[in-house]
């Protein structure tokens, strides 16, 4: 195992699929008005984040990439189980999922 | 014994800090005891130095005395530093022998007043400021006390705070002497630019050597010590002043504006005579102003009918006759007169008091009249003190101070027949108006009834300021009568005698003889005008054009109503047209654009979490792109 190994996949590759998943989070998060896709599309973001991680790691032959995904996981999970409590609380406050509506709190 | 002269200063501010401390633990008797009691222990300390000044004069005729050090910046560092010489000792003496004398009276006087604590804290602070005055040894330190006198001044006169007139009066002193006190401070500045020191010996030292007679330093330097002499001492064009500053309590007009703060202006001319002599169109410029003063002043007294601003316009004007004799170069004959004037004017103002206390806050001098049985020791005293201030002959001690200026008015170099004339035609004026006041006050019938009648704490300062209104003349007496001159030798230590021209032997006794008589001659006249022939003034007053003068005289000269035309009511005008102040517009620009844009900027707190999304992703896109292409 020196260097790269044959056959395997570019760097350039794995970044730009990356670059198109956090894309993709983003403008998700930017146009959905649905709360609960907005949350999906902020995973979609973390998860862009933590391949281009991954892919780091493996052009460098480093562990510490995929140590900074299993963060990331951590992160993501903490995120969702608040997230989820806040949308269960907005809901029967506002009967609504409209992100938009959240602004009605004024604080 | 010299070394105790701190005590004549610190007495009374001991007393004040008593008095402003624990006073409202003291009776009203207390407060008095220590009020007087204070400026008493002073008077007799300062009588000691003088005794022992004259039997054991110090080395060169001067002692100083520092204290301690004011600071050090620099080249500059003011002594706090007592100096006592034959003028400063004149003036100690006689500054807190009248202040004790009037404290004294004060102390029945105001027994029953509501602040008693507060008039002898005040007064208190007042001789203390004007004993530093007159003892300081640097400019500093005298203009310390100057402010300080100006200060107690503006308290005292507003001392009756609740009736507006009052304020209004003490605020136009204050503000006017301020004037003058201002001019004052600028000349200290350029003193001590020039010639680097703020000693008074110093500064008279440096500029006799560096300076020569006329230059223009000399010329701008005395032109600003005079502008603060004559806003202190009321003579023209500040003097308007004074007469409302008769506003007072009496004992207060008695110290403040006539015996002491008034003359503080004399004091300073001759104190600093050298910068006088080298500017000989200033000193022209102040026996100009002495002698026009003098009779303006002589010429309103005649026609007021409050007791009290008869005497203030008669302060004004026997102040002109001292800028006269200072004008003249005449530095000891001024302050012999202000040595006089000091007795008989306090004696005089004390004797008012009495008359109106007695007849319950009454000033209108037509409505007294007929007191001469009913208060005779007031009527002796104050037939003492009109007599002295008329300046009648031999045995009036006011008659050998006024004789010694009018002789100098007329055989000094600088002398001129229109300024003796002036000074004569003065003292005919001062005859009439003094003894104006004593005819209707205590002569023909009686109008109001004796509601309250003097006790001795009254009697003993009315006795004695009447035997030193007599007595202390006879220390300086023309030579044609008898050749004591024991007050310009004891004065010559620090003061240059008067340059003269030799006069032959019959113009002297003419010259005598017509200050002897002239004031004689008002007093008839004052006689059959007021006493003997009454229906003549009304008579004469009812004519048009004489109205016309009377009125004119009585509002001294229309002062008032020019100033309030050239300065107040514009200024008033000004203050209202910028109510808004136009300096606040800045800041309340500033504030007014910060407001904006937080008015603005605040729109973007929406809460709305897709725009603020949209906003971070907008800002990390330029941040990323702005690393990209730089």
């Amino acid at each position: 195992m020196n260097g790269i190994p044959p056959h395997s996949i570019p760097t350039e590759h794995g970044l730009i699929v990356a670059a198109v998943l956090f894309v993709l989070g983003v403008t998700g998060v930017l146009i959905r008005r649905d709360i609960l896709f907005v949350l999906l599309s902020l995973e979609i973001m973390l998860n862009a984040s933590g391949l281009a991680f991954i892919v780091a790691g493996a052009r460098w032959l480093q562990p510490d990439g995929q140590i900074m995904f299993i963060f990331i996981l951590a992160v993501a999970a903490a995120e969702v189980s608040v997230g989820l409590a806040l949308i269960l609380w907005m809901y029967s406050w506002n009967r609504t999922l409209d992100v938009d509506c959240a602004s009605k709190m004024r604080g | 014994m010299f070394e105790f002269i701190w005590l004549i200063t610190a007495m009374p501010f001991a007393g004040f800090a008593i008095l402003a401390l624990a006073g409202s633990r003291l009776s009203r008797r207390g407060v008095s005891v220590i009020g007087a009691g204070s400026v008493g222990l002073s008077a007799v300390v300062s009588i000691l130095t003088g005794v022992n000044y004259i039997f054991q004069s110090p080395p060169g005729g001067a002692y100083t005395q520092p204290l301690w050090n004011w600071l050090a910046v620099g080249g500059f560092a003011p002594v706090i530093s007592l100096y006592l010489d034959a003028l400063s000792v004149v003036m100690v003496v006689v500054v807190a022998v009248v202040s004790f004398f009037i404290l004294l009276y004060s102390s029945e006087h105001m027994a029953r007043e509501e602040g008693v604590r507060r008039f002898f804290a005040y007064m208190d602070l007042f001789v203390g400021s004007m004993l530093v005055l007159v003892l300081a040894d640097n400019l500093l330190l005298l203009y310390l006390g100057w402010e300080g006198v100006g200060l107690c001044s503006y308290l005292l006169i507003g001392f009756w705070y609740e009736d507006d007139d009052n304020v209004r009066a003490a605020n136009k002193a204050f503000i006017i002497t301020r004037i003058g006190d201002t001019a004052l401070a600028i000349g200290l500045l350029l003193l001590f630019v020039h010639l680097d020191t703020l000693n008074i010996q110093g500064i008279l030292a440096a500029a006799a050597w560096q300076w020569t007679g006329g230059s223009n330093l000399a010329f701008w330097a005395a032109l600003l010590i005079l502008g603060g002499a004559v806003g202190k001492s009321a003579q023209l064009p500040l003097q308007t002043w004074l007469p409302d500053a008769m506003a007072g309590p009496t004992p207060v007009s008695a110290l403040i504006h006539a015996a002491t703060m008034v003359t503080a202006g004399v004091y300073l001319i001759a104190r600093t005579h050298v910068l006088f002599t080298l500017a000989p169109l200033v000193q022209g410029l102040v026996a100009f102003i002495g002698a026009a003063t003098l009779l303006l002043a002589a010429a309103s007294a005649l026609t007021q009918w409050d007791i009290k601003r008869v005497l203030a316009y008669s302060t004004i004007s026997q102040i002109g006759y001292m800028f006269l004799a200072l004008g003249l170069g005449a530095w000891s004959a001024a302050i012999f007169h202000f040595m006089t004037h000091a007795f008989f004017k306090a004696l005089l103002f004390l004797g008012a008091g009495v008359i109106i206390a007695g007849l319950g806050d009454e000033h209108d001098l037509h409505k007294m009249g007929g007191l001469r049985r009913k208060l005779p020791v007031t009527f002796w005293t104050f037939l003492i003190g009109a007599a002295s201030l008329a300046a009648l002959p031999l045995v009036t001690a006011g008659f050998y101070s006024k004789d010694l200026i009018l002789f100098t008015a007329w055989t000094s170099e600088r002398g001129s027949f229109w300024l003796w004339a002036a000074g004569l035609a003065g003292a005919f004026l001062t005859g009439l108006y003094a003894f104006r006041m004593v005819f209707l006050a205590f002569f023909g019938e009686a109008k109001s009834a004796v509601a309250e009648r003097p006790g001795r704490a009254i009697h003993v300062p009315l006795i004695v300021l009447a035997v030193l209104s007599l007595v202390s003349g006879f220390i300086q007496m023309p030579a044609a009568i008898a050749p004591v001159t024991v007050f310009s030798d004891f004065m010559s230590a620090s003061l240059p005698p008067v340059k003269m021209v030799p006069v032959s032997w019959p113009l002297e006794i003419i010259l005598l003889l017509a200050a002897a008589l002239v004031p004689v001659a008002g007093v008839i006249f004052a006689w059959w005008f007021f006493l003997y022939r009454p229906g003549l003034t009304t008579a004469f007053v009812g004519r048009p054009a004489a109205a016309s003068i009377h009125r004119f005289w009585f509002i001294g000269w229309g002062f008032d109503v020019l100033y309030n035309a050239l300065f107040v009511r514009p200024f008033v005008w000004a203050a209202r047209i910028n109510r808004g102040d136009f300096v606040d517009l800045i800041y309340r620009g500033t504030a007014w654009f910060s407001a904006q844009l937080a008015a603005s900027l605040s729109g973007t707190q929406s809460g709305m979490i897709r725009r603020y999304a949209l906003g971070i992703t907008l800002g990390t896109i330029f941040a990323v792109g702005l690393v990209l292409v730089l």
